[in-house]
């Protein structure tokens, strides 16, 4: 039956994994809708891969079912494989081939493929084309299976930890891909470690642990409860944490000191709520020194702050 | 299934195969090294034979075609295997009957190759092409079968290092107890009944008998086809796609 637009792109619904005696994926239910970024986040182990592979055709699940497109990935692979894009978190590609070579094999596969030599372009892998994959360093190899996973013009896109490994460089073209597949209404589901990742990247995170949804909205959604007690800044290192404690009234209990303190070079926390009276006066302090700031983060917390919260919680 | 699709695969798999240099040593250069080497030293001209490369064609063609789809095919194997290669292809829309397709029709291009040289070989080295030419073809086709439900039985259960020893070491041992390059009948007695229940002497006894008008050997024939039915369906049961 074709999917109505309405129906979610990815269905994940009761889902239950067992590798021998343990449970990989324990009851894990999301849906991701057409068009959506979709993050899965989760520490090592939690069951990321599991799930993505099972979404992919690669298992079937034990309990529970996986739609992807309205197909079962298994059942209706014949169906759902030309749709779907798959970068797995390492390997796939022949070792023996050349970037473009490899590209125009998996190009073949597809009906109404994108061109290889433009997509190796958009990579950035086009000054590697006579370089065979096995001498490619890991983030080189990391574009062209991204590439490969591309080029049959997918639906869905599942991307297993895409910036493993890659430079910082490699890491921003990647990005930049993403989003564009998400202007082109390309639903992408992807796995990372990278919490300012999934922050710049995703509509919605689920962050996994131990097989199962500890949480799930968007990066946005997950911070914003979070209040955090502290300001985080960063400017040039070596600054008076005693006279910015003083500047910032932190000294009218009697105890200034460990108030402020510069973590690392540049990097400063003031263990106080970020009320806006503060922020007022640390930029009064800031301004009277002649300061420049870097960054400034108060009242929220990032995403890494709230699922290193969440994944001990859960570990607990 | 597209087409395309098993043509580009089949091309891929064609340029793999030539790149590897030992791929070549083992299903080119020994295989014919071996039949300009024994007709030379003619240490294996025996009754029936009026020229060593009436005896040795056949067994070589036999040993090309274990090269082919036992060894080339079976590490070639092992090693997509190992790089998560056929997990990949696994998500596209090639098939595992695609794939196998265009396994199949890069091992039987190689055999063309090697027979052509070989053939090329023996008649200048003083090898009259006989009749039964395509008898011989048939056979050789069953030992493909056999040979390739062997290598990837192999490639499909080992770790690609291991996998790469054993299909070595068994195209060794397959070439001494073959029938390839000197008679069975040079082995000890006891040795040549186990070679004879293996699939290289059931291929190079055959062969050579429908090269040579000699009485067919019915026995060999079972032999070869146990192998060819055997091999692949052991193969087909327990290859894991994933290392």
């Amino acid at each position: 039956m074709p999917a109505a637009a309405s129906d979610p792109a990815i269905s994940v619904a009761g889902l239950v994994k067992h590798y021998g005696p343990t449970r990989a994926v324990d009851g894990l239910s999301f849906e991701v809708a057409p068009g959506e970024v979709f993050g899965l986040l989760g520490p090592n182990g939690a069951g990321k891969t599991t799930t993505v592979e099972t979404l992919e055709g690669y298992r079937d699940p034990d309990l529970g079912t996986v739609r992807v497109l309205g197909l079962d990935p298994v059942r209706d692979a014949p169906a759902l494989r030309p749709r779907i894009g798959v970068m797995l978190q390492e390997g796939g590609l022949y070792p023996g081939l050349k970037p473009l070579e490899l590209l125009r094999l998996f190009a073949a596969y597809y009906d109404d493929a994108e061109s290889p030599e433009r997509l190796l372009d958009i990579v950035g892998l086009h000054d590697a084309t006579n370089t065979a994959v096995r001498r490619l360093s890991g983030g080189q190899k990391q574009r062209l299976s991204l590439a490969a996973a591309l080029i049959g013009r997918p639906e869905v896109v599942f991307l297993d930890e895409p910036t493993a490994g890659m430079d910082p460089h490699a890491r921003a073209t990647t990005w930049q891909l993403v989003r564009d597949l998400r202007d082109r209404g390309v639903t992408v589901l992807l796995t990372t470690h990278a919490m300012d990742e999934a922050e710049q990247l995703c509509d919605r995170v689920a962050i996994v642990t131990g097989g199962k949804l500890a949480a799930l909205g968007s990066p946005a959604e997950l911070t914003r409860h979070a209040v955090s007690d502290e300001i985080w800044f960063a400017a040039a290192p070596g600054l008076d944490v005693l006279a910015i404690a003083r500047a910032l009234g932190l000294g009218a209990d009697g105890v200034v000191e460990d108030r402020v303190s510069e973590d690392r070079p540049g990097e400063y926390v003031i263990r106080a709520p970020g009320t806006p009276g503060r922020i007022a006066d640390l930029a009064c302090f800031l301004r009277d020194e002649n300061v420049t700031l870097a960054a400034l983060q108060a009242g929220r917390r990032s995403l890494e702050e709230v699922f290193l919260q969440i994944t001990a919680e859960e570990a607990r | 299934m597209k087409t395309r699709a098993l043509a580009a695969q089949t091309r891929a798999e064609t340029i793999l195969q030539l790149r590897r240099g030992e791929n070549l040593v083992v299903t080119l250069a020994i295989p014919l090294g071996i039949l300009v080497f024994f007709a030379k030293i003619d240490s294996v001209t025996t009754a029936g034979f009026a020229h060593p490369v009436d005896f040795l064609v056949p067994g070589v063609l036999s040993l090309a075609v274990m090269a082919a789809a036992m060894v080339s095919l079976g590490i070639a194997t092992g090693f997509e295997r190992r790089y998560g290669v056929l997990k990949r292809l696994g998500s596209t829309p090639l098939s595992r009957g695609g794939l196998l397709i265009a396994k199949t029709a890069t091992v039987l291009g190689l055999e063309v190759l090697q027979i052509l040289l070989v053939v090329v070989v023996g008649v200048a080295i003083g090898w009259h092409v006989p009749a039964g030419i395509v008898p011989a073809v048939g056979l050789l086709l069953l030992g493909t079968i056999a040979f390739a439900g062997i290598g990837m039985l192999m490639a499909g259960t080992l770790r690609a290092e291991a996998n790469l020893a054993a299909a070595n070491g068994l195209f060794l041992v397959l070439l001494f107890l073959g029938g390839m390059a000197y008679p069975l009948d040079k082995l000890p007695t006891a040795l040549q009944d186990f070679a004879k229940a293996l699939p290289a002497a059931a291929l190079s006894e055959t062969v050579r008998s429908v090269l040579s008008a000699q009485a067919f050997p019915t026995g060999e024939l079972a032999v070869l086809l146990a192998w060819a039915i055997g091999a692949p369906v052991l193969a087909a049961r327990y290859f894991r796609w994933e290392e």
